[in-house]
């Protein structure tokens, strides 16, 4: 046999073990079962009132984790690099504890635990507490990002603004932190990404109605409206979130290639 | 001797990096309107010496006064000294990420605290003196390796410094843009620019130098009237390098 024959016969195999795949899901799923579950019409007035504004707190709650992620994540950097062992090792410390823990296990300790413990009120109240919790994790692990990028920055850099006369504090705000910052442009684009998706976590934490985000709001409507006990209200939710998530993907992929030429 | 504090005076200089002496007593001086030139073989000591001078590296023992002021005591406000030490390193080391302005701007603003008219105006007139007054908006990766290093230079002139330290300025270049940076060098020492020159450019040296300082092995071997040293060299080490360099 010729190898052209060989591997036209093999992909005739695989295409074949696909199309019997798709015949038996399509014959043995109960079709009608599966369309009432995930797409039922008719969610009620209120839905798109709601769904918007689970949309509009989950932006809101993933621009804030995002900010103050990175405010805290600097800092840790800064502390990890800085010739303070004391600084390095408690950068350290909260680095290796906050990224070993589940995100779930620190949003429930800042909206449970620490307020009670500390007679500590959030502002926003148990939402509020859990989107603290969200920044500590957020901020664990971009400071490993941001450390990665201001070390990226060439020596030089530091060289020639000290040979300047500036002095530390002027050197990190104008020449390594805004160059450390292009350099990890891909990479906090994926932490955002991965923060919307982990917003998802405060669902648990219960909120007030207008404070809940997206899939706290999707998950009440399982059980109540017209749709209860049908997915729909969930299937909308997953949708919403990739038209979000999924043009931001594509920007990370594109600003990595983009740098990558560049270098 | 000469009534007149010294620009640069440095005695007894040692400098390890961990257990390795890389400069083993080093005694030598610049005086104002000096232009000194340090040759030498690769790993001899010369950047690292020109380092110790505005303390990027941290001498191990010894002292070095600069216009007078211990640099090495821990009382020194080494920043404000080092705006009067321009510097110049082999890589440019422009900011990628500020235009040409920019660049010689921002140490003017942070640490000078001049006002941004008159940064641009010193700024303007320091890229006229190197010839580049059309790229003041360009970023640095769109020059050329030549005209990157002559805003490096302009950039330093542009904190008004009273010395210059160069180290290897040349040696990053295409052949055919050496020459434009040597001739600003050329025209600062005419000016009466106090500089200290780490290269590897004979004529430069030959040329534009009051003093040549031969270096090898973490020491002064030889030092004197640059035409003379290249002309009769009286070491065996300062022979054999010059043999492999002119
Ligand atoms: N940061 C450093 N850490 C450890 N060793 C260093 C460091 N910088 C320089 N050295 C060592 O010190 C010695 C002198 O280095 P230096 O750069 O001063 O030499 P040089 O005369 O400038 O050489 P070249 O002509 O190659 O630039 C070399 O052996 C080098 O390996
Ligand atoms: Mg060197």
């Amino acid at each position: 046999m010729r190898r052209s024959t060989k591997r036209y016969l093999r992909q005739g195999g695989l295409y074949a073990v696909l199309a019997a795949v798709v015949i038996f899901l399509a014959v043995s799923v109960d079709w009608g079962n599966v369309h009432r579950n995930f797409w039922t019409p008719g969610l009620g007035d209120n839905w798109h009132d709601l769904i918007l504004t689970g949309v509009k707190n989950t932006a809101i709650y993933t621009v804030i984790s995002f900010a103050l992620g990175l405010a805290l994540a600097l800092l840790l950097a800064l502390m990890k690099l800085s010739d303070v062992l004391v600084y390095r090792w408690i950068a350290t410390v909260y680095i290796e504890l906050f990224r070993g823990l589940p995100a779930l296990i620190t949003i429930l300790f800042m909206a449970f635990a620490v307020p009670i413990a500390f007679q500590w009120h959030a502002p926003g109240g148990t939402a509020g507490a859990g989107v603290i919790g969200l920044v500590m994790v957020a901020g664990a692990y971009m400071a490993e990002t941001l450390r990665a990028g201001l070390q990226a920055v060439p020596k030089g850099q530091t060289e020639a603004a000290r040979s300047l006369g500036m002095g530390p504090v002027a050197t990190h705000v104008h020449v390594i932190i805004p160059q450390a910052f292009r350099i990890i442009i891909p990479p906090l684009t994926n932490e955002f990404v991965l923060l919307i998706k982990d917003t998802s976590l405060l669902s648990i934490v219960g909120a007030a109605v207008g404070q809940r985000e997206l899939t706290n709001v999707s998950r009440d409507f399982l059980s109540s409206g017209s749709t209860a006990g049908t997915g729909t209200s969930l299937a909308q939710a997953a949708l919403l979130y990739l038209i979000i998530t999924l043009p931001l993907t594509r920007l990370v992929a594109w600003l990595e290639k983009r740098q990558q030429r560049a270098r | 001797m000469s009534a007149m504090t010294a620009a640069i005076h440095v005695s007894k200089l040692h400098k390890y990096f961990g257990k390795n002496e890389v400069l083993k007593g080093i005694d030598f001086q610049v005086d104002p309107g000096q232009v000194v030139c340090v040759v030498g073989p690769s790993g001899s000591g010369k950047s690292t010496l020109l380092r110790c001078v505005n303390r990027l590296e941290e001498p191990t023992s010894g002292q070095i006064l600069v216009e007078g002021i211990d640099i090495t005591d821990p009382e020194t406000d080494l920043d404000s000294v080092r705006t009067r030490i321009g510097m110049v390193f082999q890589q440019f080391n422009l900011f990628p990420h500020m235009t040409v302005l920019q660049n010689l701007c921002i140490a003017q603003r942070t640490v000078k605290k001049r006002s941004k008219a008159e940064a641009i105006e010193v700024a303007r007139r320091n890229l006229a003196k190197v010839g580049l007054s059309e790229k003041e908006g360009a970023f640095p990766a769109h020059l050329s390796g030549g005209q990157q290093q002559r805003v490096a230079i302009a950039r330093a002139l542009s904190m008004d410094p009273d010395m210059m330290l160069f180290d290897e300025p040349t040696s990053a270049l295409d052949p055919e843009l050496v020459g434009d940076v040597l001739d600003i060098m050329k025209q600062l020492a005419a000016e009466g620019m106090t500089m200290m020159v780490v290269t590897h450019e004979m004529g430069f040296a030959r040329e534009v130098g009051d003093k040549l300082v031969f270096m090898d092995g973490g020491v002064i071997v030889e030092e004197g009237d640059p035409r003379e040293v290249l002309a009769n060299p009286r070491h065996e080490r300062t022979q054999a390098f010059l043999s492999k360099v002119l």
